[in-house]
């Protein structure tokens, strides 16, 4: 019996239903004639294969990375659409805008490929679902016991009273965050804070986190209201404000302005206190659109997968835990994790 | 304990010295005195005397958390602190049963539990600290186990305490600095002394603040007249002050350690001196008995660490000590003296002693272009460099620019191949940051030294990348990389040594640059840097 999904140089491929999941093209092989793309990260949905089909909320964020023109269908969540011999139907997977599991099932057999997932609640982006299978293709990113999340609206009103006490200083007030999930997920939560309370201020956008929101306020998605930065001449009024900004603005000539601020990094990663620390952040907010450790082992046990497969991030752990409860676990190298910090 | 966890909160989540500065200042108006005695010991980097062992505190965390021994391993490679790893591994406080209402205060925390919990035996420990993690929060939990577990480490510098602890009680930093300096027991009692000096029994071994020197970047000319200055060699040695008291004696490290019964024959001729005498020198190690003794580095290295050095060692490894400045006088503090004025006293005081007891000369020149010629003797000497000390100025406190200035003389360099790397610790732990290097021997590498430091943040980063896509081996923590990269390292001094394959130790090795544009071909030969060491020994 071969394996319903098997891995190439270019990816997870279906040889029945001759796709592939979020391949890697890599130029020296024939291009992948169709990828099904899990959600619109940049590892995950890389340039190089023929056509692509993916959710229409992953469709709108491709087109708006990778051009107006790539060629993606679309395929609604719980859909199924035959690809030869195989069934395919995308799932949400809870991790960002139209972010999606893979369920491929050819009657006998069925395989769920997550892509990137999380459990938590988040009011940008449908929440996960749990799919049947018997084969789970998993991320791992987070796959240590320290890595337990908290409830995401307690670190957004946690960061409310940073950016406060910041005020009550005269502290600007810069939180890197990455332009795609986590800045949406901020300002969805901040929308809902809203709602009660009167923020103190503008948020404020840098120029590369603009696209990507507005993409998110296409899909009716509610998020606080925000200004480019470059539109505030108003210097007190700058200060005043909460900025988001991607990671990598921290520490450019663009921070200039702020004068005098205090720095917030949003990221699981912020759980430890050294990667804070070296990062050079003043406050670290854990917040994470990834499965922490319990939501690994839950889905894990939920979907009631006999086999799993664990892709990128903490591999050797989540394989060996498992194995030690009688699971059978195993690594699937691919190459996502590469490039888009998560 | 809830009030002394939300200080150190404070502290870590903030690079700003202002912001720190406010949340000491916060901590000591509201907490008791007994509790900031407590914290003020602490921050200023002091720490209990050992309470228990590591393994246990490791398996007391298995017990507690339920996971295998090999998760612990992993997770502690990711956190890269024991206090830390235990405090997020342990399962989340049961919050249903309402919030902990056991909040004792630090003082209660540390001398009613802790210090007693290091008595009780394995089993015991065990039991308690159990319980103890199960109420707390991991915060809580992760600064118990800092303080049981060793330093704090949050980034706070013993002069930005003093700092807070001035302003607190609006007062000047040097009049903290020095009631701060030496061993006391964290006391409501010595809080209160903090404030006004007074209701201790006077601490007789107390040392006063260090002077610290500042590296001379500018050159020399600018700092005016050469003959304002007073040049000496700057030794490479223990930098020390030595205390006679009322027939006592002590001797305090720059890092405010007693040396006390390390070095005896120091000791020994400290009885020529005068009660009521503070001197301010460098303990050094020399070869031979040559007219003029040659002091090194390597000849003070093993009695490093020997806290009681045999008779056969005292023979073969001597140390003296070279003073360089007079601190009290007939029980007087004389700091505010200028330094020409302190340097007599000084040179009249050591012209009757004699023995282990040394005057650091002068280095007498009349303009900067002599004294840069005499800095040019520097390595055939044994020394780093020259010291300049303004003639006119006080005896500070710390590290204050403007008036001591070390003019240190350049390093030795090697260019030598990345062999190995490992994790750093604390903010570098899962960054690999400790690399080691090699030289050419017979066609092969050997390992010359282990470096730490001299990579920016960007260079760690892309080699840290580099090591983790290149691994040939692991070794436990250690990845064995290919010959590909060279750095040029610097170092101080080098002398024979079995530490490393190379068989040579050097002293302060450090990455000077990344050289790209050097093949592992280029790097050093061994046979080179054995050259470097015949020419640090002639």
């Amino acid at each position: 019996m071969t394996d319903l999904l098997t891995l190439t140089n270019q990816g997870i491929y279906c040889p029945t239903g001759d796709f592939y999941i979020d391949p890697w093209p890599n130029g020296a092989e024939p291009r992948p004639a169709l990828a099904i793309v899990t959600h619109g990260h940049a590892d995950h949905a890389r340039p190089g294969s023929t056509r692509y089909l993916a959710t229409p909320g992953t469709a709108a964020i491709m087109r708006a990375r990778m051009g107006a023109d790539v060629p993606v269908d679309t395929l609604d969540y719980r859909v199924q659409r035959r690809f030869g011999a195989v069934d395919v139907s995308l799932h949400p997977a809870g991790h960002v805008l139209g972010s999606a599991q893979v369920r491929v099932s050819d009657g006998r057999e069925t395989w769920v490929a997550s892509g990137d997932f999380k459990r938590d609640r988040d009011p940008s982006c449908e929440p996960f679902e749990v799919v049947p299978c018997d084969t789970f293709i998993t991320e791992a990113t987070f796959a240590l016991p320290i890595y337990r999340w908290p409830d995401g609206r307690d670190v957004v009103r946690s960061l409310l009273d940073w950016w406060r006490g910041n005020l009550e200083r005269d502290r600007a007030t810069v939180l890197f965050c990455y332009a795609l999930g986590k800045a949406q997920r901020v300002l969805a939560e901040l929308h809902a804070l809203a709602a009660t309370e009167t923020l103190p201020g503008d948020v404020l956008l840098h120029g590369a986190m603009t696209k990507l929101i507005d993409v998110y306020r296409d899909h009716a998605v509610s998020l606080h209201p925000t200004t480019p930065v470059t539109a505030v001449d108003d210097r007190q009024r700058l200060r005043r404000a909460l900025t988001l900004a991607p990671p990598s603005a921290a520490g450019s000539s663009w921070m200039r302005r702020f004068g005098t601020h205090r720095s917030g990094f949003v990221s699981g990663w912020m759980r430890v206190r050294g990667n804070r620390r070296r990062r050079g952040y003043d406050r670290g907010f854990v917040l994470s659109d990834h499965a922490d450790w319990p939501a690994l082992l839950t889905t894990i046990e939920e979907n009631g997968a006999r086999r799993v497969l664990a892709t990128h991030g903490k591999t050797e752990v989540l394989v060996r835990f498992l194995r030690e409860r009688g699971v059978d676990a195993a690594e699937l190298k691919t190459r996502f994790g590469e490039e888009e910090a998560p | 304990m809830k009030r002394f966890t939300e200080l150190y909160l404070r502290l870590d989540q903030s690079n700003a010295t202002n912001d720190k500065l406010e949340a000491l200042t916060d901590y000591l108006r509201e907490a008791p005195p007994a509790d900031a005695a407590w914290a003020v010991y602490f921050l200023s980097g002091r720490r209990l005397k050992r309470l228990l062992k590591r393994a246990d505190l490791k398996q007391w965390a298995l017990d507690a958390s339920g996971y295998p021994e090999w998760v612990l391993a992993e997770t502690y490679e990711a956190v890269g602190d024991l206090a830390e790893t235990i405090a997020l591994l342990l399962p989340d406080r049961d919050t249903s049963s309402g919030p902990a209402n056991d909040d004792r205060c630090l003082r209660n925390w540390i001398e009613e539990r802790l210090i007693p919990l290091g008595r009780e035996p394995e089993e015991t420990q065990g039991q308690r600290l159990k319980t103890w993690w199960a109420t707390q929060s991991a915060d809580e939990r992760f600064v118990l186990n800092k303080l049981m577990t060793g330093a704090l480490r949050v980034g706070v510098s013993q002069k930005l305490v003093t700092r807070a602890l001035a302003q607190h009680f609006d007062t000047e930093p040097a009049l903290i600095a020095q009631r701060m300096m030496g061993d006391w027991e964290p006391t409501a009692e010595f809080f209160a002394f903090l404030e006004t000096g007074d209701g201790l029994e006077q601490n007789l071994a107390a040392p006063y603040p260090f002077f610290l020197a500042a590296p001379l970047e500018q050159v020399p000319t600018e700092l005016g007249d050469a003959s304002d200055w007073q040049a000496e060699w700057k030794w490479d040695g223990i930098r020390a002050q030595i205390i006679r008291r009322q027939g006592d004696i002590a001797i305090w490290s720059r890092g405010e350690e007693r040396l006390d019964a390390r070095f005896p024959e120091i000791e020994a001729a400290l009885g020529q001196l005068p009660d009521g005498t503070v001197l301010d020198g460098e303990i050094l190690g020399f070869l031979g008995d040559a007219p003029e003794p040659r002091y090194t580095f390597a000849a003070l290295q093993p009695r490093i660490g020997r806290k009681k050095p045999s008779a056969r060692i005292l023979e073969s490894h001597p140390v003296e000590f070279m003073a360089y400045d007079l601190l009290e006088l007939g029980g007087v503090d004389c700091r505010e003296l200028p330094l020409a004025e302190r340097r007599k006293r000084l040179a009249e005081l050591l012209a009757t002693t004699h023995g282990e007891l040394k005057l650091s000369p002068v280095v007498n020149a009349d303009d900067w272009s002599a004294l840069t010629a005499a800095r040019e003797q520097s390595r055939e000497r044994g020394v780093e460099g020259l010291m300049l000390k303004e003639k006119a100025s006080a005896y500070g406190v710390g590290r204050q620019r403007g008036s001591w200035w070390k003019w240190k003389v350049e390093p030795y360099t090697v260019d030598a191949v990345l062999l190995y790397a490992q994790p750093g610790s604390g903010r570098r732990s899962n960054l690999f940051t400790d690399y080691t290097f090699g030289v050419w021997q017979d066609g092969q590498l050997v390992t010359l030294c282990k470096a730490y430091s001299g990579l920016d943040n960007a260079e760690i980063r892309e080699l840290d990348r580099w090591i983790r896509g290149n691994t040939l081996e692991r070794f436990g923590p250690v990845r064995a990389v290919p010959a590909v990269h060279v750095f040029e390292i610097g170092f101080e001094a080098i002398w024979p040594s079995k530490r490393h394959k190379a068989g040579f130790a050097l002293r302060f090795p450090r990455i000077l640059r990344w050289r790209r544009d050097l093949a592992p071909a280029d790097a050093e030969q061994l046979v080179d840097v054995a050259r470097l060491a015949g020419a640090a020994e002639d």
